[in-house]
């Protein structure tokens, strides 16, 4: 298994029957490939579709039923569509049950940088921010490293999308968790050692006593 | 009678107009009247909308014609146009968190003062705003925003102006809507008053200014 669905497979365990939940572009949508058997959870797509199935047959695209990218999507039964105030409605009041985001730095406090890097990419927030705020859980899924350099750092650089810290880091070594806003390393890669995450990461963190290998089924 | 030939209904808009457009990625971006306003050289726009979609389609094309003077937006990064101009200095882009701009624009068209949300508290979104504590929790004061007109895409309309819309190309759209002093809506069909079901109308017929008749 590659790096990136390393961390979806993982991140699919922390999936619970009913949850709605919200999946960020890039790794986070890797998340709706490795759903437990009998798990069966609520996708929602910010752009106002609840119950988003997925991507279309050849030739059964319809051009009014799209994710937040703009790409095709199909509608589960039981699906429901709104306009954006209700969209963001579900995420800010807390209907959400969780959301996964992508990252480009996460602190030892649990703090997410993950919408600009001053003068080089200005996207625009989109749903971040209120995503964070807002949703019951924040799981992040990210690659450990960017061109050798550690992305789990002491203090994100980087403008942060929410004061609010996320509740689980999911990497291809580690997962962490932020109790109290500390970073705790919870599991390991299967093949890595605790001495391997501690040399691929900038941040302090404390290890669970019961710290052990990721669970991926 | 509310119809109104495309081609009319673009003269009313002056150069230097404001414009909420609705659609996400130009799904449920009100196409024709788009192709309009470049075809009749409509400049110095601003507009306000969820993003700027990408080169060639929807609002893109408006960005890609040199167009519009300001854009606010939650997300530009689909399309590399906007965020050329921007970095040359020829287009102003106002980023604002997605919930917050819709919010924003709702609190235009229901009549309230502002909003307050926790999003962007401790973020670069927090810059020049006020910070309201409500219960021990820290809010931002986000105001409303209003435009001189509202692009509005329907799935279908009767001639009253009554509104129902099609699965995710309803996004902005009902909200945009509300909070325009104009608002033109092109819809993909046009159908007899009391075709609508009550209750299946999103968007009240009194709201809309003009339909673009087929």
């Amino acid at each position: 298994m590659d790096a990136q669905n390393l961390i979806g497979r993982r991140i699919a365990q922390e999936l619970r029957d009913g949850m709605l939940v919200n999946l960020g572009i890039g790794i986070p949508t890797l998340v709706a490939n490795h759903l437990p058997p009998g798990v069966h959870v609520y996708f929602q797509s910010e752009n106002g579709l609840l119950g988003t199935g997925p991507v279309p047959e050849q030739g059964m695209a319809h051009p009014d039923l799209t994710d937040a990218g703009g790409r095709p999507v199909t509608a589960l039964p039981g699906a429901c569509t709104f306009d954006s105030a209700m969209s963001f409605g579900l995420i800010r009041g807390g209907h959400l049950d969780m959301t996964v985001l992508g990252g480009l730095q996460v602190d030892e406090h649990g703090l997410l940088a993950n919408w600009m890097i001053p003068g080089k990419m200005v996207p625009g927030m989109g749903g971040a921010m209120d995503l964070v705020s807002g949703a019951r859980r924040v799981v992040v899924a990210m690659q450990h490293c960017a061109k050798g350099k550690s992305k789990v750092v002491e203090r994100c650089s980087l403008p942060l999308t929410s004061i609010r810290p996320i509740d689980l880091l999911v990497t291809e070594l580690a997962v962490f968790a932020f109790p109290d806003g500390r970073a705790t390393l919870l599991e390991t890669a299967p093949g890595v050692t605790v001495h391997a995450v501690r040399a691929a990461t900038e941040a302090q963190f404390t290890v669970s006593p019961a710290v052990r290998p990721m669970s991926l089924d | 009678m509310k119809t109104i030939g495309i081609e009319r209904a673009i003269e009313m808009i002056p150069d230097g107009a404001s414009l909420m457009i609705g659609g996400f990625m130009a799904v449920g971006t009100p196409e024709p009247l788009i192709d309009e306003l470049v075809r009749q050289g409509r400049r110095e726009l601003t507009v306000i909308a969820n993003d700027t979609a990408m080169p060639g389609v929807g609002i893109g094309k408006l960005i890609a014609a040199k167009r519009v003077r300001k854009v606010v937006a939650s997300h530009i990064g689909l399309n590399p146009q906007t965020q050329q101009q921007m970095i040359d200095g020829t287009l102003e882009v106002e980023l604002v968190p997605q919930g917050t701009l819709i919010e924003r624009i709702r609190a235009g068209g229901f009549g309230l003062g502002g909003i307050l949300t926790a999003t962007g508290v401790g973020t670069l979104a927090e810059e020049g705003k006020r910070r309201i504590e409500v219960a021990g929790r820290p809010f931002l004061l986000e105001l409303p925003i209003r435009a001189d007109f509202a692009l509005v895409n329907a799935k279908i309309a009767d001639y009253y102006g009554n509104l129902a819309y099609a699965l995710t190309a309803r996004n902005f759209n009902p909200v945009i809507a509300m909070a325009a002093d104009c608002v033109l809506v092109c819809a993909e069909n046009i159908v007899p008053v009391g075709v609508i079901p009550p209750d299946q109308v999103v968007t009240p017929g009194p709201v809309v200014d003009y339909l673009i008749s087929h």
